[in-house]
């Protein structure tokens, strides 16, 4: 459903992935791991089509089609989602009117019937609940004030109502403690269908112990430098970044 | 079809008269260009209006001709020729677009966006409405329920001849003729407007719009407006609508007054879509207004909500005096601009009796190349015990162009006041709009989204149906904008 081929990614000018090739097909949890400065986040907002990330070579392919014609909207409308690392606050607008507006123009694009209010909130009551994300969260402005913890789970949240094709995961596990992390994974594993592909970035291997990949890619300096099953993570959490770069150069 | 044809003969007519001068037929007629006295007389003379009415207009000109034009605002602008612009015109002249297909397509796209329903975009568009949209029997239900209880509520000018005693009594104890050289020149050739008159005790059972004022004119460049609620009154008065207005009058320069005795209240609303001119801001209406509130009674409550987000030019400061011991004054604002839009605009609140209040929230949003400035004065008289005031000032800028500018006057002359100020000033940030964006939500949407959070507090305070169409009107105001 996803391939790349060897992209290269420049960000103000400066390259950052450096020919990049990867596969994802539905069904699939691919794992990417890296030291900072990698090119993981470069990566995903590629992936979601921010401006200034700009595609100096190579191909991303979504369902067949080239991903890079479409503007960040259609890339959400087409099934397509980033869950950020950094979630954005937004004042004055509450988490509820987001999601409503957010889900009623993904479906608009599709052609699809928009929820009414009253539909759209026992939906998101229904799929908060299993987050444990209380109701007066819902009324609370987006993001603001919310903790660590609190904005990975309403990118989950999110994720579970969009119902996307193509989930990318920014590293959802920064910022996390253990309980937390625990509820984000299981969150996570609940999403995972034979049609559904996910990308999981991340740092560190504790993720990967709740939600384990199908494959793991190691990225260093804009490169894929190793590639395996899931026991790589563990390979890598003994030997480090270092080690495993200093055996592929 | 045969009277529509003798109308566009009659009009044909009428325009060559134009050249020579005015016309006496009442139908429609029109003073010559530029103001003398004699254009004075002649506007009181159409009005029917009795002789003290005359005798205050002409004091108000005669001083006029001695005032200077004030420059002090943050807003540019060429010089206004006095001299050569109409002070007096009757009714709409020239004949109605017969239906919508030949009205300015991107006016119905406006319409539609603000989802005015159909018969309303007829109206608004000047289509003849008799066959579509009975607009006598809307309002002659409307003003039986209103006599019930005894509320006045018509056009000013029909008020001077009506209700001559109660209209003397109240106009200009609020804004004083000489106030200001726009409220002068008001009082000189003001038009029309709305008188409204609440007794005692009674809260109006409906919110008054001056879209419902039983009266053919359009909205005319000097509106003048009275509205008094007696003891224990109350009203809520809607002003404007958010349908793009065009007036061929570039300057507006109305006078609004309001008056509360004791344990009274008035809510203003005002929703101000005036043509801002185009996006090279060539063109547009100078909005130069007045309004002024006297909380005269013991506990009585003025507050200002206001949605400005037309006019090349805005010039306003909505504000009231707390004269009556534990009075309330309350001003809401959000003003946007756009483009070349100028915006300089704010409220004073003068705190007189003992134990008042005030509160103020501003939001300012400025896009393109606009100026958007609050100007605000927080004044506590001496002898004026406790006074509390809160201003929030809030600016939102989109794009690197555009300018908010701040300037607050604190002037407390009695030491058990307390005054709240805060201010912030933020971007819409490229990675908010990222965010929206990436979860489905388009540029434009996005930015209405992010704008309406912001112009949340001020929305709340708006009647429902203004508050819908506020929303949107926002959203509309602010597109192209981004990017």
């Amino acid at each position: 459903m996803l391939e790349i081929e060897n992209l290269h990614v420049s960000v103000g000018g400066k390259e950052i992935v450096k020919g990049l090739t990867l596969s994802v097909r539905p069904g699939e949890v691919h794992a990417i791991m890296g030291p900072n400065g990698s090119g993981k986040s470069t990566l995903s907002y590629a992936l979601a089509g921010r401006e200034g990330y700009e595609i100096t070579h190579g191909r991303i392919f979504y369902k067949g089609a080239d991903m890079t014609a479409l503007s960040p909207e259609e890339r959400s409308a087409s099934g397509a989602f980033l869950a950020m690392q950094y979630p954005v606050e937004i004042p004055g607008v509450t988490t509820m009117n987001f999601l409503k507006t957010a889900l009623n123009a993904q479906r608009r694009a599709r052609g699809e019937d928009e929820f009414d209010a009253v539909s759209i909130l026992r939906l998101v009551r229904g799929k908060a609940a299993a987050l444990n994300i209380p109701e007066e969260m819902l009324k609370r402005a987006l993001n603001v004030g919310f903790s660590g913890g609190e904005k990975k789970r309403l990118e989950i949240l999110q994720m579970a109502l969009f119902e996307p094709s193509l989930a990318i995961l920014d590293e959802t596990d920064s910022g996390l403690d253990i309980d937390a992390l625990k509820l984000v994974a299981e969150g996570v594993n609940a999403l995972r269908t034979p049609d559904r592909g996910m990308l999981i970035i991340t740092h560190y291997q504790r993720l990967l112990n709740y939600i384990v990949p199908d494959r793991v890619h190691v990225l260093a300096d804009g490169r894929i430098i190793a590639e395996g099953g899931k026991e790589l993570a563990h390979e890598l959490e003994a030997r480090g970044y270092a080690g495993l770069i200093r055996d592929a150069a | 079809m045969a009277a529509i044809e003798e109308t566009r003969e009659k009009v044909a007519l009428l325009g060559e008269k134009y050249k020579y001068g005015f016309v006496t037929d009442i139908e429609m007629d029109r003073a010559p260009r530029g103001l003398t006295e004699d254009t004075v007389r002649l506007i009181s003379a159409k009005k029917g209006e009795p002789a003290w009415m005359l005798e205050w207009r002409l004091g108000a000109y005669r001083r006029w001709r001695e005032m200077k034009e004030p420059n002090w605002a943050r807003v540019h602008y060429p010089k206004i020729d006095y001299e050569n612009a109409y002070y007096y015109a009757a009714p709409k002249a020239g004949p109605n677009p017969l239906s919508l297909d030949e009205v300015d397509p991107r006016l119905l796209e406006t319409y539609a966006k603000l989802g005015i329903p159909l018969n309303e975009q007829k109206l608004l568009a000047g289509v003849a409405v008799d066959a579509v949209f009975d607009s006598v029997s809307v309002a002659t239900t409307f003003k039986a329920k209103l006599a019930e209880v005894g509320v006045i509520f018509c056009p000013i000018s029909e008020a001077i001849r009506e209700h001559g005693d109660l209209v003397r009594k109240y106009l200009g104890s609020v804004v004083p003729v000489t106030d200001n050289f726009f409220a002068t020149l008001n009082s000189a050739v003001f038009s029309d407007g709305s008188f409204v008159y609440v007794p005692k005790g009674v809260r109006c059972p409906m919110e008054l719009s001056t879209y419902f004022r039983i009266n053919a004119s359009e909205t005319g460049q000097f509106e003048r407006t009275l509205i008094i609620a007696d003891e224990g009154a109350y009203v809520s008065y809607l002003e404007g609508c958010t349908a793009p207005m065009r007036d061929e009058n570039q300057l507006h320069a109305a006078v609004v007054e309001l008056v509360t005795l004791d344990g009274a209240e008035i809510k203003y609303s005002t929703v101000q879509n005036w043509y801002p001119g185009d996006e090279e801001g060539k063109g547009g209406i100078y909005n130069f207004v007045t309004k002024r509130g006297d909380c005269r009674g013991r506990g009585s409550k003025i507050s200002w909500t206001q949605v400005e987000t037309g006019s090349a030019i805005t010039w306003k400061y909505p504000s009231c005096i707390l004269r009556g011991d534990d009075s309330v004054g309350e001003f809401y604002s959000i003003a946007i601009t756009n483009h070349f839009q100028q915006a300089d605009t704010g409220t004073k609140m003068h705190h007189l009796g003992n134990n008042t209040r005030s509160r103020i929230i501003s939001k300012g949003i400025s896009a393109g190349q606009a100026q958007n400035t609050y100007r605000g004065l927080v004044s506590v008289h001496p002898r004026a015990r406790n006074a509390r005031n809160y201003t929030q000032c809030d600016s939102l800028l989109i794009g690197g162009k555009c300018g908010a500018h701040t300037v607050p006057y604190i002037e407390s002359r009695n030491s058990s006041a307390r005054i709240e100020h805060e201010a912030t000033t933020s971007k819409i940030a490229d990675d908010q709009l990222f965010y929206c964006r990436s979860r489905g939500i388009a540029q434009e949407e996005a930015v209405a989204l992010i704008v309406n959070g912001f112009c949340k507090e001020v929305l709340q305070q708006l009647p429902m149906e203004f508050a819908v169409e506020a929303q949107k009107l926002v959203g509309i105001s602010l597109e192209g904008s981004v990017g």
